[in-house]
This record gives structure tokens, sequence and C-alpha cells, in this order.
């Protein structure tokens, strides 16, 4: 074993025989551009309505709900797709979504919401999986789009200006404290502050 | 005769419903077509508090409750009108009927015979009613009697 390690080793550090140092560069230059192109196209393939969609666990259970929601149709024709508010918009953040989301694949592949029934059951978990991310982030995906600064107080209503010029403005709660179950059907509340 | 009468009776639907069919919900529309439905009303949204008009009216909801959830998991109107819930609301909290099951006892929270407010409390829209009535609340129709002869009824505090 420490044999192999030390021959590839050493091809490695050998300075290459045939190759000039252009090719080299400007290949790796090339290739570093296709790579990163590549990587960045399927990722953001993985963030389309269509492929979230794509399984029958998501279209069936939580898209269809999201189907009755303000965020899906409304008067303007603004629509929030899936990765809007359940991927981080800063490449860091992405990532390390993306890379989370690994579970995800492996709950796919061994069905473990792949009946309306088990779906249920993880309802609560699911939930509460979001409720804590967006807590942490202070509703960073929200905010993406409902930015405090440009909300026009004597536009909203009463009740909703007492709690965005109150407590939202200062900090003591964030968006997603209030506004549970806004795009897909609350699980069962009780015992949920 | 009888086969005139007999004759009038039949055609006298055929001849009514022809052109004079008129209801106040569907228009001119027969009764085995579908109406189109009108747009959706903006209900109001103003958060004023409206006096009932009887004692025991359920109050009206004076606010939008597009896309509450209310369901076996979830009642959106408690998140904000439970007694828990109302000092950071400032809503006002269910009656205290609502804590009764039917045989007057208490319970620590909504009875569930209570638990779809809808039932009774309902938004509001601005619309002209569709069916007139002529309602007046009982201190309408106080103040209108005419006092009993010789002993005047005393006047009534708004």
């Amino acid at each position: 074993m420490r044999r192999i390690l030390k021959r590839y080793w050493d091809i490695l550090r050998r300075p290459s025989v045939h190759l000039s140092l252009g090719f080299l560069t400007i290949g790796a230059f090339v290739m570093g551009i296709l790579f990163w192109g590549g990587f960045n196209t399927i990722m953001e393939a993985t963030n389309t309505e269509k492929f979230c969609t794509g399984c029958h666990e998501m279209r069936d259970n939580v898209f269809a709900e999201l189907q009755n929601t303000i965020h899906y149709s409304n008067r303007s024709g603004v629509r929030a797709i899936c990765s809007d508010c359940h991927v981080p918009h800063e490449w860091t953040a992405k990532i390390a979504r993306k890379m989370a989301a690994s579970k995800e694949v492996w709950g796919k592949l061994f069905g473990t919401i792949d009946t309306r029934e088990k779906f249920e059951a993880h309802r609560l978990q699911l939930a509460n999986n979001e409720w804590r991310r967006l807590k942490a982030n202070n509703s960073l995906e929200c905010r993406n789009c409902h930015q405090f600064d440009s909300m026009d107080f004597t536009k909203q209503s009463k009740r909703a200006v007492d709690a965005h010029s109150t407590q939202l403005a200062r900090g003591e709660k964030t968006c997603i404290d209030c506004h549970k179950g806004i795009a897909h059907t609350l699980p069962d509340m009780a015992g949920v502050k | 005769m009888k086969t005139t009468i007999a004759a009038l009776l039949l055609a006298l639907p055929l001849l009514a419903s022809a052109a004079d069919f008129y209801d106040k919900m569907r228009g001119n529309v027969p009764l085995d077509q579908t109406t189109a439905p009108p747009p959706i009303v903006n209900p109001d949204n103003s958060d004023v508090r409206r006096s009932r008009n009887y004692a025991m009216q359920p109050p009206v909801v004076p606010h939008k409750i597009e896309g509450y959830q209310l369901d076996r998991n979830a009642n959106r109107c408690m998140m904000c009108h439970a007694r828990t819930r109302t000092q950071e609301s400032q809503a006002p909290m269910i009656s205290v009927t609502h804590f009764m099951d039917r045989d007057g006892n208490f319970l620590a929270e909504l009875s569930p015979r209570r638990y779809f407010c809808l039932q009774c409390h309902v938004p509001q829209a601005n619309l002209n009613p569709l069916v007139s009535n002529q309602f007046r609340d009982v201190d309408t129709m106080l103040n209108q009697a005419q006092p009993a002869q010789g002993a005047s009824a005393p006047a009534r505090k708004k």
C-alpha cells in the first residue's frame, strides 16, 4: 500500500517530459472553467422547480399545498419556487445546504416518506427542520425578497403594522416566528410554541 | 272542460319558466344551469370591532382570514385568540363559553365543539344584501315603543 502511494507521488513530483508548460497551464485553465461551469450548471439544475417536483414525494405533498398559497398564485404574477425559500442564495451557505441535502437523497433511496402516511408522520419533523433553519439565519430566505426597509407601514393593515413596527423592528422576532405555514400545510401544532 | 284545465295546468310551469324566471341570487339563469360566479370581493380588514346586533350574536371577524388553516392539525385563529396568546397579539380572547363542554363544565382550553370558528364567526365585506331584511335591534324597538298610558317609561340610556 505504502509502495503504491509512493509510486504515484513520484509520478506527480516528476516534471512533465512531453507536454509543454504552456499546454499544461492553459489546458488546466480551460479545464478549470469547464469543470467549474459544469459543476455550477448542475447545481443550478438541482435548484429548479422541475427538479424538485420530479419526485412524487414533493410533487404530491408539499408542491400541491404550495399551489393554493399566495407564493404560487397571486394577482401580480410573482412566484417563489422551492429553492427561493429552501436554498440559501449566498454561495457558501448554498454549498452547505446542498451537502446537507445528501440526507434527502438517502431518504429518497430508502423511501422515508414515499407514502402519504409516512409523509404525514414526518411532517412535524420536516417542518421543524425548516423552522429551525429560518430562525437561525433570521429568516434570510424571506428577506431575499421581503426587505424590512422597503416595507411601507402606511399600506399595511393595523395588525401587520403593530407586529412589524415593534417586535420585528427591534429584532426580537423574525418572520418565521409568526408566518409559519404560509406556504405549506401546518403539522399537528399541539405543543408547538 | 276537464281537458282544458289539465292542459292549462300542464302549460303553466312552461309559461312561467320561459321568460319570467328571476332570482335575486341567480339572476335570470335557470335552475338547471350554473351561474357565473361574481368576482371575489375584498373583505373588511380594518380591525375595527363592530357592535353586535343582539347580545348573543357571535362577533364578526373584522380582518382577512384568507388562507387561514383550520383543520385537525392547526387552528390559525387560536394562534392569536387563545387565552395564552392574547397579551402578545392584543386580540380579544375567545369567550368563556368556548371553554365549556355541553354539560357546562369548564375545560382547560377550547372545547372541541367550538373548534371550528367559522361556523359562527364570519368575515365581512361591503356588499348590497341579496335578500333584504328589516331587522332592528332591541334598543331601537324599545325606543320606538309608545309609553303606556299614565306610567311613562323611563328614558333608555344608549
